[in-house]
């Protein structure tokens, strides 16, 4: 067996990476954008959490089935986020389709 | 970037009969600990679900509940769990290389971070404390019109913050097993698992909060 060692310059470019992308997700949510500030805040913590997931967790260097339970993680959550706001929204209980 | 090869044997002392190989006890121990993962996020999953429901239904409510959050303490927390994240990775790093020292040093800085977090959400909770922003009887809010659907944002605050705590406090006792089994000669570059698995929990603790602070503190913060 051989263990893939990761260079330490990785680890550190993906940190700053991280700490850029939470100052810059705190100044703009101070700039008034509507629904967009929702989307934005959503998509930087998604970009932060995937490179946790990718490099500090190695994914990048995992088996195709640990990828997969990975994915299945995700894919579940999703279907638990869907289905309760469908069930919510077809019921007429959440207001309109400004819930972003 | 060239990377480093640390090759194993495929015999080690650790190594349990019902295994052919390191390599096939390594991916069991990290498919095992994934497989916990996924309970966690089903689990956190569920208090986010709740969270976007009752975002939905009161968003001006949470909006202007937000507002009441210390997002200059959040942000510093989040900065501190980012670094504990990276001293983790170099931990599970200087395992690999079999480097002791360093794998004790980063094990410390990692538990150290960990507790300032814990610290400063100590100071956080005891804000909200003195702002009568417990929800119960005691609640208050500076608009009347808000006074029950605050609460439920506030509830979920300390739900969902408090839920990561407990993580946090958990991973704090790891962190600390892992410091006492590494100065006792457990670990070596053949056989580094708990650290390698404890690394996965902690930057997943981490990701959690990575959602918790923009959904929590930054949505009214325009």
């Amino acid at each position: 067996m051989t263990t893939h060692v990761t260079p330490v310059r990785t680890y550190v470019l993906v940190f700053l990476v991280l700490i850029t992308l939470t100052i810059s997700t705190v100044l703009i949510s101070r700039i008034e954008l509507g629904v967009y500030n929702f989307v934005v805040a959503l998509t930087i913590a998604v970009i932060k959490a995937s490179l946790v997931v990718w490099f500090f967790m190695h994914v990048n260097r995992s088996s195709s089935l640990t990828r997969l339970f990975v994915f299945a993680g995700l894919f579940w959550l999703a279907i638990l986020l869907v289905f309760v706001l469908s069930d919510y929204a077809s019921r007429g209980w959440l207001p309109g389709p400004q819930w972003l | 970037m060239a990377d480093t090869n640390v090759t194993i044997p495929e015999h080690i002392p650790e190594l349990r009969h019902h295994f052919d190989d390191t390599a096939q006890q390594y991916e069991s121990s990290t498919l095992g600990m994934w497989v916990f993962l996924l309970t966690e996020i089903m689990f956190f999953g569920g208090m986010f679900g709740g969270y976007t429901v009752y975002r939905n239904l009161y968003p001006a409510a949470f909006a202007s509940t937000s507002r009441f959050m210390n997002v200059a303490l959040g942000g510093t927390n989040t900065a501190v769990l980012i670094c504990s994240s990276l001293t983790m990775a170099l931990a599970v790093r200087s395992a690999q290389l079999g480097a002791k020292k360093m794998l004790i040093l980063f094990l410390v800085c990692t538990l150290a971070l960990g507790c300032v977090f814990l610290g400063i959400k100590y100071v956080e909770y005891h804000e909200k404390w003195v702002d009568h922003h417990i929800p119960g009887p005691g609640f208050h809010f500076d608009q009347p019109r808000f006074q029950r659907q605050a609460q439920i944002l506030f509830f979920l605050y300390f739900a969902m913050t408090g839920m990561h705590a407990l993580h946090m406090i958990v991973g704090v006792g790891l962190l600390t097993t892992l410091i006492i089994m590494a100065s006792r000669n457990k670990f070596s570059a053949e056989w580094y698992t708990p650290v390698d698995i404890i690394g996965l929990y902690w930057h997943f603790v981490d990701i959690v909060w990575i959602f918790l602070f923009p959904l929590l503190y930054l949505i009214g913060n325009h």
